[in-house]
């Protein structure tokens, strides 16, 4: 690490006042450090937001839920409320990481996970979003764990999170705040794709500051499914997982939703191809065009050829399960 | 009076658990020392060339930092090959950390930057520049198989002739498998503290499986004979990683040197990748047998890969000639040399791979021939090592098959691939043979009653994690006569009594050997001693007809007739006994090895391809069992370590870097706790008075020799798929 | 192609206060920002039963009790622990009698080399007071974060089955005492 000064204000105004642009919020800790160790990233100030009371679940107005940005990921996966009616969020926070790491990650740091990619890693190898311009190893290189999605010539890196997965697929919305006051970002707005700015993992400007995740009321609690796909069985990242919701009536769907995770610089979701599907059997035939419009377009590199036809798998695997109930 | 039960064959605890379970066992980098420097290596982000230029100064001038240490500034080092040849090493020249600006692999070790504290050293090491005059390299096996030659290994020469029984056989199989590079990876990275002593001298607590060799290599790279010790209480496993002195060990010295201070070097996760690993391998395996699975011939051909500079060889073709009964086999051994570091032994070096090819492939003639595995193998078992033209001492592979069959339900099993299948799951059984070889190396061990009575017996080995102390303190109170509470085995220091590297699973038979004969010795003595006596009651008496107890020793049959051990001790000074064990000439007349049947039960999800191993069965026959619990343990741990060189261990290079990228524990996959299932240990009962003087053949390799093969062909029992591209990976059963 | 940026303009590290503490002992430490948790433990007040085995949350070793709860001490730094309670694999035992996990883990052998063994006790006790496993099945994934590469899994296993009923109880007690 980079010798950096410390700073631990106790008001979320205060927070933002003190952010600089070489500065970093730190809350859990657990990808921060690891990437400042790592020579990824070196901030000359960290900004301790542990003290701030971000840090409580509430219920909304409109019947959903708040999440303070600095709920534990195990706190939320194993909060009553989530687990009752969120149960897709709580399984995918429980599919991510390991339970020392959940009990340190926080809601909102989780959301700014940086990718897996090898090279993005070791500093001592070129890489378009760690140092713009020096170029992008993975596309000639080693590229199992990488996009078949939404890349670009610039970068083919992944999005890392589980719980993100889970949040894409309810339609949560992020609130941030910042010099200029609070906003509200549509999940699907927050992250963002590689394009000719890899550098930018999602749509945050300078100092703002994760302040909560909202829920909505809609919380496909009786019909869902997190399936994640990966090389050992437990403590590894998605090769490809899916947080697959349904709203069923008898057997035919009246909502679904599909969000993929490990495919893409974002969790990839295709709301347009969802909508299709209401009305119809929630069979396999169903599933089936669903999963080929989610992965129309798709183009994998040499090892990761075969991501495309286990995502098509995965997501009638885990819309399957989802008929069956909480799974 | 304490009741002593003959300890060796009981399956006690661990003597060095409550030290472990309460953080108090101290592993090499944990020994504090005042004004201890930390070092951080920089190493070559280039596979090949020159360091034209390597500016230092800003890591120099980072208050807090003592030194930066390159091939220009570093201390006078050894400048011939000899003085670096380790007793671990391969033939050619092994490599010389900071020697000169040559670059040999990506990762090299180039500088070492010594400060205050350990984020200081890490810290100002990323400000260091270096400017490389790059060549081309070449790093990948497969691309570079016109560079192949033959391997300097002692292989049988061919036996009969292959050619024409393969021409002749009724069942064929040609097949060809390739295994990756794996790193060991033990829990402990390799750490160096040196100990700088006012006098110039040095004791360093090393990470190490070879206390002794250590210690000859840095006298000879240094020049400082009799200066050097070398102390290693516990090893958080070492796997291999220990036989040779890793590069940590001479920069810190180096460090020590150049600034008269202490100094420790630890390895970063990251440079856990930047020695050595278990080399990339082609297998090569035709099998002839005639239509009832009478073996009839084999072909194996290995081809693996070096460095330019040193050629590592190890048994990977050997097991094909001397498993089965084969009238005709041909063995070949190729190297590829290539713009890395040297491979290194690494658990059961050459037998995880060779068995794996050996062991699928009569997998494969099975289903050719359409026989039972267990059968086909059962069929072709021979008591006679014919690579060596010897019988075995003993082989109780018969009992393994049959014991682990029954144990495993193996006759439940149907032979037709996909036919058996719990919901999504595809339920495989598959199982392979295991064998690895029972050596015994030179060693020696001493015993001295202290003075508290109590009987110390010790040895320059190591515990790794194998219970060397647990077992060394059975052997010893079984050989003495004493109970357990009453005997301390102490190890890991290069004063103590000669001891081979703890490797090969020889340490049992070797150190053990020595210590057994170093209390048989001092029980002889001590008696000797009171029998010195005027009018001793022990006169005439043999060493059967004394006990001693609670530090005492009486005769057996009139206890009361006692002396105090601590007397006899206090009248003719320090009792003490050295012995040395040499390999008994008894052996010359036989082969020796451990051998094993492995059965494993896999799931495969049929949309997913996610495997789980989910139960093992290992029956092992190898010899007597000193403690049957931490024998077990290594046996499960050997099972764990087939079942990640089936499905998870690869370390990726990327060949346009000639570079590792995997070089972390999320990516570099071992198995978690829920990779693993029931793991069922069986030790078949095997006498031999020919191995050894113990009967005790070692368990540290054979565990994991075969696994790999019985996990694989249980994927093909479950999907019908042959995937002889280790590892076995998700997207290999798509 | 090594392009390591210059960050020497920031070269004097200060320090910082910190109260904290570790098994059951106060201290007050002065703790300079870039200490991680486990380097405090490691090499600033010699509490060496904290292992690191890969210093990035990948493996477990240095696994401790945070405020009872079962973190990564490598991935956390020191400074922002003020005023927290820690727990190491020294704090577990009181006295010479061992904690159960303890002696179930020598009972059954659970380790071999013994590095990863001190985060799997703080791990062990640490699910256990989660109370979220009961099955094998389930404790197998809830120890998922910590590695073994002797692979002595069954028997952690084993140690964990036998000694949870006893750690539940001795968790219990604990909580009464600090009511």
């Amino acid at each position: 690490m980079n010798p950096f000064t410390y700073a631990r204000p106790t008001g979320i105004d205060e927070a933002v006042s003190l952010f600089t642009p070489d500065s970093r919020y730190i809350a859990g800790g657990t990808n921060l450090l690891d990437l400042m160790k790592e020579n990824v990233t070196h901030p000359e100030q960290l900004i301790d937001i542990t003290r701030l009371p971000l840090k409580d679940i509430e219920e909304t107005t409109d019947g959903g839920l708040r999440i303070g940005a600095l709920v534990s990921n195990s706190d939320l996966a194993w909060d009553a409320r989530i687990e009752q009616h969120y149960p897709l969020l709580s399984k995918a926070i429980l599919a991510g990481a390991s339970p020392q790491l959940r009990n340190m990650a926080t809601t909102g740091g989780n959301l700014l996970q940086r990718t897996r990619c090898y090279y993005f890693y070791d500093a001592d190898t070129p890489c378009n979003k760690r140092e713009p311009g020096s170029g992008c190893p993975a596309r000639d290189g080693l590229n199992r764990i990488h996009a078949i999605l939404g890349h670009s010539e610039q970068c083919i890196a992944v999005h890392p999170s589980d719980m993100c997965v889970g949040l894409a697929a309810l339609d949560a919305t992020v609130i941030v705040k910042g010099r200029d006051g609070e906003r509200r970002i549509a999940f699907a707005d927050f992250h963002r794709l590689p394009g000719n700015e890899p550098e930018r993992d999602n749509t945050l400007a300078d100092g703002e500051l994760v302040t909560a995740v909202e829920l909505p009321a809609e919380n496909f609690s009786t019909h869902c499914a997190y399936l994640k796909i990966r090389d050992r069985q437990s403590y590894a990242f998605a090769l490809v997982s899916v947080a697959a919701a349904l709203q069923l009536d008898g057997g035919v769907i009246r909502n679904v939703r599909v969000a993929l995770g490990g495919v893409a610089h974002k969790p990839w979701r295709n709301p347009e191809a969802e909508a299709l599907l209401v009305g119809r059997p929630a069979d396999k035939a169903a599933f089936g065009e669903l999963a080929d419009a989610l992965l129309a377009g798709a183009i994998g590199f040499n090892d990761n050829q075969f991501k495309i036809e286990l995502a098509r798998r995965a997501i009638v695997r885990a819309l399957s399960d989802a008929v069956e109930g909480a799974v | 009076m304490t009741v002593k039960t003959s300890p060796v064959g009981k399956p006690l605890d661990r003597v060095d658990g409550p030290m472990k379970v309460q953080g108090q066992a101290k592993y090499a980098g944990e020994f504090p020392l005042p004004g201890l420097l930390y070092g951080h290596i920089v190493n070559s982000t280039i596979a090949r060339g020159r360091i034209l230029h390597i500016d230092t100064r800003a890591a120099e001038a980072v208050p807090g930092i003592e030194a930066v240490l390159t091939h220009e500034n570093r201390p006078p080092i050894a400048s011939y090959d000899k003085p670096y040849e380790d007793d671990d090493a391969a033939d050619g020249s092994p490599f010389r950390p900071l020697f000169n600006d040559r670059i040999l692999y990506n990762s090299q070790p180039i500088a070492l930057v010594v400060g205050e504290s350990l984020e200081l050293a890490r810290y100002a090491a990323s400000l260091i520049k270096v400017e490389y005059q790059t060549e081309e390299h070449a790093t990948d096996l497969l691309t570079n198989l016109d560079q192949m030659s033959t391997a300097p290994a002692d292989l049988p020469g061919p036996r009969g002739d292959a050619k024409q029984a393969l021409n002749n056989a009724a069942v064929k199989v040609e097949v060809q498998y390739t295994t990756p590079v794996e790193h060991h990876n033990p829990m402990e990275p390799h750490a160096s503290t040196v100990h700088y002593l006012p006098d110039g001298t040095l004791e360093v607590y090393d990470k190490t499986q070879g206390v002794q060799n250590c210690m000859r290599y840095l006298e000879d790279v240094f020049d400082m004979e009799g200066q050097i010790r070398i102390l290693t209480p516990f090893v958080g496993g070492a796997f291999g990683s220990g036989l040779r002195p890793q590069h940590q060990l001479p920069l810190a010295v180096m460090a020590a040197l150049k600034l008269k201070r202490s100094v420790r070097v630890s390895f970063a996760r990251q440079q856990m990748f930047t020695f050595g690993y278990r080399p990339r391998s082609i297998q090569r395996l035709t099998m002839g047998a005639s239509s009832d699975g009478q073996l009839q011939a084999i072909y194996h051909q290995a081809i693996a890969q070096t460095s330019r500079f040193e050629d590592y060889t190890e048994q990977q073709v050997e097991w094909s000639g001397m498993l089965y009964k084969c009238p005709n086999v041909t063995l070949d051994y190729q190297l590829v040399p290539l713009d890395v570091y040297t491979p290194l032994d690494m658990r059961a070096p050459g037998g995880t791979i060779g068995v794996y090819a050996l062991e699928c492939a009569m997998d494969e003639l099975a289903y050719a021939a359409n026989i039972d595995p267990v059968e086909l193998r059962q069929k072709n078992f021979t008591d006679f090592n014919a690579n060596e033209g010897k019988p075995y001492s003993s082989k109780a592979l018969l009992e393994c098959y049959e014991q682990g069959a029954e144990r495993f339900g193996w006759s439940k099993r149907t032979m037709a691939p996909r036919s058996m299948q719990d919901g999504h799951q595809l339920i495989g059984w598959g199982m392979a043979t295991g064998m690895w070889e029972a050596m015994q190396m030179p060693a020696s061990a001493k015993a001295c009653i202290d003075a508290t009575g109590k009987l110390i017996v010790s040895s320059a080995t190591t515990d790794i994690g194998t219970g060397t102390y647990t077992v060394m303190t059975q052997i010893a109170a079984e050989a003495m006569g004493f109970p357990m509470d009453q005997v301390e085995f102490k190890l890991g220091d290069s004063n103590m009594a000669k001891a081979p590297l703890q490797g090969g699973s020889f340490t049992v038979s070797s150190v053990g050997s020595a210590v057994q004969k170093a209390c048989q010795e001092l029980r002889m003595k001590l008696l000797d001693t009171v029998q010195q006596t005027p009018a001793s009651p022990f006169s005439g008496k043999t060493p059967d007809e004394i006990d001693f107890a609670d530090g005492w020793l009486f005769i057996k049959d009139a206890p009361e007739q006692r002396v105090k051990l601590t007397d006899i001790a206090a009248e003719t000074g320090a009792l003490e006994v050295e012995a040395s064990v040499e390999p008994g000439e008894v052996r010359d007349g036989y082969a020796t090895g451990t051998h094993s049947a492995v059965f494993v039960e896999v799931k495969v999800d049929e949309d997913t391809g996610m495997v789980k191993v989910s139960r093992v069965v290992s029956a092992v026959a190898a010899g007597r069992v000193v403690n049957p619990k931490t024998a077990s343990n290594q046996i499960m741990g050997g099972v764990v370590w087939g079942v990640s060189q089936a499905l998870h261990e690869e370390t990726q290079m990327d060949h346009n870097l000639g570079r590792f990228m995997n070089h972390s524990l999320a990516e570099y996959h071992i198995p978690v706790q829920a990779d693993i299932g029931d793991i069922d240990v069986i030790f078949v009962e095997e006498h031999d008075e020919i191995v050894n003087a113990l009967g005790s053949k070692g368990v540290g390799e054979i565990g994991i020799v075969g696994v790999a093969a019985a996990v694989s062909n249980a994927i093909f029992h479950a999907t019908g798929k042959r995937v002889r591209d280790l590892p076995v990976t998700l997207d290999k059963l798509m | 192609m090594s392009s390591t940026k210059d960050h020497s303009g920031v070269t004097t590290v200060a320090t910082y206060p910190i109260a904290i503490e570790i098994n059951g002992k106060p201290q007050q430490l002065d703790v300079h920002p870039w200490t991680t948790l486990l380097d405090l433990l490691r090499e600033q007040i010699g509490l060496t039963g904290t292992k690191k085995g890969c210093d990035h949350g990948q493996c477990g070793a240095c696994t401790v009790l945070l405020n009872g709860k079962r973190i990564n001490s490598c991935l956390t730094i020191a400074v922002m622990h003020d005023g927290a309670s820690l727990t190491t694999v020294e704090g577990l035992a009181s006295g010479d009698d061992l904690h159960p996990m303890q002696a179930a883990f020598v009972k059954h052998d659970a380790f071999q080399c013994g590095y990863c063994t001190p985060g799997q006790l703080c791990s062990a006790v640490g699910m256990t007071a989660e109370g979220r496993a009961e099955t094998s099945d389930e404790l197998r994934e809830h120890m998922s974060g910590n590695l073994c590469r002797c692979g002595a899994y069954p028997n952690i296993l084993s140690a964990i089955e036998e000694a949870m009923p006893a750690t539940r109880e001795q968790l219990e007690r604990d909580k009464g005492v600090s009511r």
